[in-house]
């Protein structure tokens, strides 16, 4: 910028801008130098912006779901947004052990009841809230963790049967997308 | 006659833009401390891989699809098809890993003889700088063949950022330009790891002009004290450095012909697949440690998460190097001459190599304990240990010799025992 051709602001110690006597020059240099701070912001922001999600990535966020085929205590993992989502179609033994849980027992206290539509059907964003890892416990067979939900083997989460978390580094319960009933076997998710 | 034409025009060119004699002060009679050790071959081993990472990269993008639908195949095309491709890629991949080996006993060289000390301090930051623009080109650079590692690294990287209070989860979309990790963020990554390269080009002419100010420091740790003390580059150093470069260049063929994957990991030969993350996720080795101290913090205090101080204090252990020369007061430069602080220094590199240890095992007892000491250790030196060992009372320096070059002119280095202490010497 122009600074160097004014001895009050070229940092040489002499003077801190103001009281020597240049008070319209030094006022027209801070003037124009906002500005110009002010102008090359305006300019970056396009720049920075045009890293955020594209038109056609936001489009792609909505999903819609038969739930027709997931009998009781089965899960299938759909893709929204790039991420999967845990569909589970909930035993009522796993909705009693999610419901039994005193709330002071939680990391992030949250009612089973405030994170599902339908009891039997609990949707979930599957990316763990620590570092955004998939947790596993979608399939039989694969490990559930200590709460009979999902375990992140990444550095070990685990997550119970409303997926909300009971141990290990995740900050948060896995979060519940937005999403509607559009009879009563389909969801549409976003 | 021809000699004569080459040497007129020379002189023609050096008379309206003096590059020659630059490059004949800086290469060629560049006065340098006649005493210097092998440990002062890094810095220019290092320039030398970088230059060589620049070469073999700009080849390689040549081949490269940037896309998730094509990137992993094109690696392999590479790998397969493409003439030499094997030999380019493994050039490259190794060299990753032997940059960050060179440059890790380049800064321990740094911490062990003081180089970072008055008038320096600038030569040092503009390095750690150099430091981080090379990790931060590395990550972005692991990401690019879309194997299952590069695609969970770039995924639980970004996520730290979520840690940022209030706006987290918008930096991280925007780091991401989507929901995930995904073609976005594989584009914008590689264009960075094509960027950077030329920014630490820019960096390193800077971290040389530094360093040509004052001139190399060395193992005694004090000024030059006249011509006596110092010998042109060329040949002495030239000869000493190609020396060293044939030594490194050995044992990275033997690494690159012999076994060329040894220091990665395999899972990255399995393409990136969003909806399975690999059992262990572990960084190449040259961030273990940094992975270490980030897990080792499994608790939250007052209101700051766990993963927020895991990931402040990951940054921040890189970070505290741009403090070293006001964080150790001590007016002696050569670790030779401080016994404590020697002492303290390989104990800190013991636990470096402990919390890389740590780091590639699992966060579960006995390695998220020891982690946890280690990491603490880490910033207690720094913060700690290093101030207090500036004090004289707590570390007393030995007598440091008169000049450098005394030892060497009258014969034996008896003649230095009995000089005093005394403090370094200010530059002009």
């Amino acid at each position: 910028m122009a600074d160097s051709a004014n001895p009050d602001l070229s940092g040489d110690g002499s003077g801190d801008g103001s009281g020597d006597g240049e008070t319209r020059r030094d006022f027209l240099y801070l003037a124009a130098g906002a500005m110009g701070a002010v102008g090359t912001a305006f300019v970056t922001w396009p720049l920075i912006d045009s890293m955020n999600p594209a038109a056609d990535v936001l489009a792609l966020s909505s999903t819609e779901v038969d739930l027709s085929p997931i009998e009781e205590g089965m899960a299938i993992t759909v893709i929204w947004r790039g991420n999967p989502v845990f569909v589970r179609h909930r035993t009522a033994a796993e909705i009693e052990v999610a419901r039994a849980v005193p709330l002071d027992d939680l990391p992030d206290p949250q009612a089973d009841a405030d994170r599902v539509q339908k009891p039997e059907w609990l949707v979930m964003v599957g990316v763990c809230t620590h570092l955004g890892c998939i947790p596993i416990g979608q399939r039989p067979g694969e490990r559930k963790g200590e709460f009979g939900g999902w375990f992140c083997p990444c550095h070990g989460s685990h997550y119970d049967t409303s997926g909300r978390i009971r141990k290990g580094p995740a900050p948060r319960n896995l979060d519940v997308p937005p999403y509607e009933f559009l009879d009563d076997t389909t969801i549409r998710i976003g | 006659m021809n000699g004569l034409t080459i040497t007129a025009l020379v002189k023609w060119v050096d008379h309206r833009l003096p590059i020659f004699s630059l490059l004949n002060e800086e290469l060629n009679e560049y006065p340098t401390p006649r005493n210097l050790s092998y440990w002062w071959n890094f810095g220019s081993l290092a320039g030398i891989v970088l230059v060589i990472m620049i070469v073999t990269g700009i080849v390689l993008a040549m081949q490269y699809t940037p896309h998730v639908d094509y990137a992993f195949d094109s690696v392999e095309r590479i790998m397969r098809d493409v003439n030499y491709g094997w030999l380019l890629r493994y050039i490259h991949m190794n060299g990753g890993s032997f940059f960050f080996a060179l440059v890790y006993i380049h800064i321990f060289r740094g911490l062990y003889y003081g180089s970072y000390k008055e008038p320096r301090e600038l030569l040092w930051i503009l390095g750690v700088v150099l430091f981080l623009l090379m990790m931060a080109t590395a990550f972005v650079g692991y990401v690019l063949p879309w194997g299952q590692m590069s695609y969970w690294a770039a995924k639980v990287i970004t996520n730290m950022f979520s840690a940022v209070p209030l706006i987290g989860d918008y930096i991280v979309t925007w780091l991401w330009g989507g929901f995930t990790v995904g073609n976005p963020t594989l584009n914008r990554f590689y264009s960075f790891h094509y960027l950077l390269p030329f920014v630490i080009i820019g960096v390193v002419i800077l971290h040389l002009w530094a360093l040509h100010r004052f001139g190399s420091n060395n193992p005694l740790g004090i000024e030059a004290k006249g011509p006596q003390d110092k010998i042109p580059f060329h040949p002495y150093y030239t000869v000493k450095d190609a020396f060293g470069l044939g030594v490194f260049l050995v044992l990275f063929a033997a690494i690159l012909f012999f076994a060329p994957n040894a220091l990665g990991e395999p899972i990255n030969y399995v393409e990136a697949n969003p909806l399975v993350t690999p059992a262990h996720i572990v960084p190449e080795w040259y961030f273990l440690p940094y992975y270490a101290i980030l897990r080792s913090v499994t608790f939250d205090i007052w209101f700051l998460s766990a993963k927020l101080i895991g990931v402040v204090l990951m940054f921040g252990s890189s970070l505290i190097l741009f403090l070293m020369p006001w964080l150790d007061r001590s007016p002696v430069r050569s670790a030779r001459f401080r016994p404590a602080y020697k002492m303290a220094f390989w104990v800190l590199v013991f636990d470096c190599v402990v919390l890389g240890w740590v780091g590639a095992n699992p966060p579960e007892p006995p390695y998220l304990y020891i982690g946890q000491v280690a990491t603490v250790w880490y910033f207690f030196h720094f913060l700690v240990l290093v101030p207090l060992l500036s004090l004289p009372a707590l570390d007393r320096p030995k007598p440091l010799p008169v000049s450098i070059g005394e030892p060497v002119l009258k014969g034996g280095g008896a003649a230095s025992a009995g000089a005093p202490a005394k403090p370094m010497e200010k530059a002009p």
